[in-house]
C-alpha cells in the first residue's frame, strides 16, 4: 500500500522486507504516509483500551454469584406483537458493515483519484455510522426506561449496568468522532482538497488521498471492535 | 512511466474483492445472529460466536485494513503486541476463578 517516496529506496516484499525495514536507517517504514503509520499505532493503543474493557467485562462477570442478565431478552424488541431476541443489535451490526464496506470502497476509489465516488462513498459512510450512533441512542433511552443504572438493573447482575454504559459509550464515542470527520473528509474531498494538495487546517502538510485510508483505518477498527462487543456483550 | 504504472497497480486492488470481503461479513454476521436465534446453548455456542467473531476480525483486518497486502514489518508490529492480551486474558481468568471461589466460600459456605 505504501507509495515510494523516498528516492532510490527499493522495498522488497516477505521477510526480507521485514529485515530491512526493522533494520532501515532513520525510519522504519520508508515511504508509507508518517500519518498511516502513527494511526496504526493509535489503533494499536486503542485496541489495549477496549481490550482492558472487555476483560474487565469478562471479569466482572465471571466473578459475580449473581445470574448475569439475559442479553437476548434484555435488548430483544417488541415488535409487530413479536418479540425478536437482539432484533436492534443485528440491525446495527449490518448497518456498521454496511458502513465499513462503503469506506473500504471510498479508499479504492480515492486512490484511483476518482473524486465523485469517493466522495459520496464516504457520505453513505458518515450517514451509516449516524444511523448506528441514532440506533445506539434508541437503546440507551429504552434501558434507562427500563431502569437499568450502572449500580442496579432489574434484570439480575447489578454490575451489568456499568460494563454496558461504559463498553458501548466509548465504542459509540468512537463512531461519533468517526462520523464527523467522515462528513469533513467528505467535504474536503468534493471541494478537490486531495487533488490539489491543498493544506488542512491544522497542518502544513499537503492533502493526499492517503488521508482517505487513513480515515478509513480508523473506521474499519470501529467495525472491528463492534465485532468483538457484538460477540462478547450481545451474544455470549 | 512503467514504473509509476506498477506502484498505481500495489496501491489499488479490483472491486470485487472488497464485494466478496463484503458480502462475507454479512453471510457472517447473519450466521453469528443465528446462534442466539436458534438459542444454541454451552459449548457449541461459545466456538460458533468466537468462530465467527475471529473470522470476521480477520477478514476485516486483512482486507478492509489491507493488511493482507502490508508490509511484514508493519504486520508483526501490530499483531505480536496482542499476545499481551491473550496472557492478560488468562489471567484475568485465573482471578476471578479465584474470586468466584472465595465469595462462594465465605458467602455462601460461610467460611
Amino acid at each position: 500500500m505504501s507509495d515510494i517516496k523516498i528516492e532510490g529506496y527499493d522495498f522488497k516484499p516477505g521477510f526480507k522486507g521485514m529485515a530491512k525495514d526493522t533494520g532501515s536507517d532513520q525510519t522504519m517504514f520508508k515511504g508509507v504516509h508518517w500519518g498511516k503509520a502513527m494511526m496504526w499505532i493509535f489503533l494499536l493503543s486503542d485496541t489495549f483500551i477496549f481490550s482492558c474493557f472487555l476483560i474487565s467485562y469478562m471479569k466482572g462477570r465471571g466473578s459475580t454469584l449473581i445470574d448475569w442478565p439475559n442479553p437476548s431478552e434484555v435488548f430483544g424488541l417488541h415488535v409487530f406483537g413479536v418479540d425478536v431476541p437482539l432484533l436492534l443489535i443485528a440491525i446495527m451490526t449490518f448497518v456498521l458493515i454496511t458502513s465499513s464496506g462503503t469506506m473500504a470502497l471510498a479508499v479504492k476509489y480515492g486512490y484511483e483519484k476518482n473524486k465523485k465516488m469517493c466522495g459520496w462513498l464516504i457520505l453513505a459512510t458518515a450517514i451509516g455510522g449516524l444511523t448506528f450512533v441514532g440506533m445506539q441512542a434508541f437503546e440507551w433511552g429504552k434501558l434507562i426506561h427500563e431502569g437499568v443504572r450502572p449500580w442496579e438493573n432489574p434484570f439480575g447482575a447489578p454490575q451489568f449496568g456499568s460494563f454496558f454504559f461504559m463498553i458501548t459509550g466509548f465504542h459509540g464515542t468512537h463512531v461519533s468522532i468517526g462520523v464527523i470527520f467522515l462528513f469533513i473528509y467528505a467535504y474536503k474531498t468534493f471541494a478537490g482538497h486531495y487533488d490539489e494538495g491543498k493544506r488542512g487546517w491544522f497542518t502544513s502538510i499537503k492533502g493526499d488521498y492517503v488521508e482517505i485510508e487513513i480515515l478509513g483505518l480508523y473506521w474499519h477498527f470501529v467495525d472491528l471492535v463492534w465485532v468483538f462487543i457484538f460477540a462478547f456483550f450481545y451474544l455470549w | 512511466m512503467e514504473k509509476t504504472k506498477k506502484q498505481e497497480q500495489t496501491t489499488t486492488h479490483k472491486i470485487g474483492i472488497y464485494l466478496w470481503i463484503w458480502g462475507l461479513l454479512f453471510v457472517l454476521s447473519f450466521f453469528s445472529y443465528m446462534v442466539d436465534w436458534y438459542q444454541f446453548q454451552g459449548m457449541l455456542r461459545w466456538s460458533l460466536i468466537l468462530f465467527f467473531m475471529f473470522l470476521k476480525a480477520g477478514l476485516i483486518m486483512a482486507f478492509f485494513m489491507h493488511l493482507y497486502w502490508e508490509r511484514y514489518a508493519l504486520v508483526n508490529v501490530l499483531l505480536w503486541p496482542m499476545t499481551a492480551i491473550a496472557c492478560f486474558i488468562f489471567l484475568m481468568v485465573a482471578e476471578f476463578e479465584y474470586t468466584v471461589f472465595t465469595r462462594l466460600f465465605y458467602f455462601v459456605a460461610g467460611g
